[in-house]
């Protein structure tokens, strides 16, 4: 049978020799790499203070986008929700009435909208399904909490400020051949 | 009997369980420390500057705990446990010579607390004495668990103690005497009687290693079969007495072993820099401590390098392996030296 990886050996049970036996070059040899270790870089990190660097196109915590002019663009069509395998998402859509035009940007609109951090898998799913650009993960982790109420973030925490300076930033993610392959109408999502 | 010397031994007596008890404090830091670098980790590092007060946060949380004597334990002997543990892992230390002599006003101080001519019985009485605190608490908390690292303590102990004792057999016919304060002084320069009895120190040290209960012989309190051996049931200061008082055994077994073996307060090459009396007297107590710090290095260093033995294993190595090699040890230097001292 073929090996499947180049560590392992072949156990025997035959008699120690005398070496073995006194144990002492093994003990020696053991600490001699424990020794090694001891001045070896460490693999932890000094977290809060020094963080590792993420992938570009790391998927963590969700943002829920603006347009340019500051409207929520996405329109409670479900769709991220049916895609997501982890059941995270629920929501509540609403009509947009006259006056609100500065607000959503198409005429329905989620007025609530739940991602259960718990329930997320960080797929990036959702923001595959999504028609509208709206939702994508971002770089930012989701911070630790003592109960599980607060994992289940609602619009507050998801869409992002109006302030255009305090946009988050996607354009990692939101490429242009991932924009193309959401206008590609070869695709069942734009049939 | 003279004032000065009570008053100067009381505050000495003070001055060695501070540092016994600082030195024991700090190997717990500086055993997490040990055991993370050598799993490439940082180990604590947030409580001060480099999680220097660690040990006082593990004090504060130890003391904080709640209380529990369990309903079936037996509750004096529950209580005393602990006590003798740590009483005999104290009293110890008194007969270490801890540095040589210090002129303070044209007087004389030895500093050594008590210069017993039986020195080394006196460790080994109160090394076996330390076994009962151990069997007692084990016994004591009516636990199965309890019970069986006690039954194993005891055994591990008395099967070590005698090859121990055998080693230091050997050792005292090379130095002739039993007092520590003779043995250190034979060991002036780099004389040390590493280089004559290169094996007993071997089997002494493996023997500490068992009688302190430091893995690889940490059996009695083996948590992947015991849950916590003898301290099951104890919580609490209890607990930490218990574990305290490991580290201040492994603190006195350098403090020994670095008396032993490698020349106590001894410093090679100190004849010819010309100091003064107090100058040498300080300087061999700071080389004492770092022999004896190097030593819980090696402590820590082998718990964290080698698994723990099988109780076979054990065994085997004690009775089969050890104690013949100490009778040929003390067989081979009684040889040794009556030929020598013939010619
Ligand atoms: S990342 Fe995946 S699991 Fe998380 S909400 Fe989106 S689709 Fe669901
Ligand atoms: S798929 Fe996009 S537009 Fe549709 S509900 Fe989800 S986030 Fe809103």
């Amino acid at each position: 049978m073929e090996k499947l990886t180049n560590r392992s050996r072949v156990v025997s049970d035959k008699k120690m020799t005398f070496l073995e036996k006194i144990y002492l070059p093994a003990i020696v040899k053991g600490m001699i790499i424990t020794l090694k270790h001891f001045f070896s870089k460490k693999a932890t990190i000094n977290y809060p203070e020094q963080k590792r660097e993420f992938s570009k196109v790391y998927r963590g915590q969700h943002v829920l986008k603006r347009d340019d002019l500051g409207r929520e663009r996405c329109t409670a069509c479900g769709l991220c929700a049916v895609a997501c395998p982890a059941e995270a998402i629920t929501m509540i859509a609403a009509e947009r009435k006259p006056g609100e035009e500065n607000l959503y940007r198409e005429e329905k609109y989620a007025a609530v909208y739940e991602i259960n951090m718990l329930r997320c898998i960080y797929c990036g799913d959702c923001e595959d399904a999504c028609p509208k650009e709206a939702i994508f993960l971002t770089d930012r982790i989701v911070a630790s909490q003592y109960h599980r109420e607060p994992f289940v973030y609602g619009k507050d925490i998801l869409v992002e400020p109006l302030d255009p300076e305090k946009r988050i930033d996607v354009s990692a993610r939101q490429t242009e051949s991932v924009r193309n392959f959401k206008l590609n109408k070869r695709f069942a999502h734009n049939k | 009997m003279d004032w000065t010397i009570l008053i100067y031994k009381t505050i000495f007596l003070f001055i060695i369980l501070l540092v016994t008890l600082l030195v024991a404090m700090y190997s717990t830091y500086g055993e997490r420390k040990v055991a993370a670098f050598m799993q490439d980790r940082r180990g604590p590092n947030r409580a001060g500057p480099f999680g220097l007060l660690q040990p006082l946060a593990d004090g504060v949380k130890m003391f904080m705990k709640e209380e529990i004597i369990p309903l079936s334990a037996n509750r004096a002997l529950f209580i005393l446990g602990p006590s003798i543990a740590m009483t005999t892992a104290l009293l110890t230390g008194v007969v270490i010579p801890w540095g040589g002599i210090i002129t303070i006003g044209g007087r004389e101080f030895s500093l050594q607390i008590a210069d017993l001519n039986i020195g080394i019985l006196y460790v080994f009485a109160m090394v076996s004495i330390g076994v009962y605190g151990i069997m007692i608490g084990g016994w004591a908390s009516n636990n199965k668990y309890a019970l069986y690292g006690a039954i194993r303590a005891a055994s591990q102990m008395i099967s070590y103690e005698l090859a121990m004792g055998m080693s230091i057999v050997a050792l005292v016919i090379t130095t002739g005497s039993l007092s520590l304060h003779e043995i250190v002084a034979q060991q002036h320069g780099m004389n040390w009687n590493i280089f004559y009895q290169p094996l007993g120190f071997l089997i002494f040290l493996t023997c500490a290693f068992a009688e302190t209960n430091r893995a690889p012989f940490d059996l009695p309190e083996c948590e992947t079969e015991l849950v916590g051996g003898y301290h099951t049931e104890y919580s609490s200061m209890k607990l930490g007495f218990y574990l305290f008082a490991e580290y201040i055994n492994m603190f006195i077994s350098s403090a020994v072993i670095a008396t032993l073996y490698f020349g106590g307060y001894n410093m090679p090459f100190i004849d010819q820099l010309g100091l003064s009396q107090n100058a040498v007297t300080l300087l061999g107590t700071m080389f004492f401590f770092m022999k004896i710090l190097g030593m819980i290095f090696l402590f820590m260093w082998i718990r964290w390098t080698l698994p723990r033995f099988r109780y076979d294993q054990l065994m085997n190595l004690g009775w089969k392996g050890l104690i013949p090699l100490a009778i040929f040890n003390i067989l081979a230097t009684g040889i040794f030296y009556y030929f020598t001292e013939l010619s």
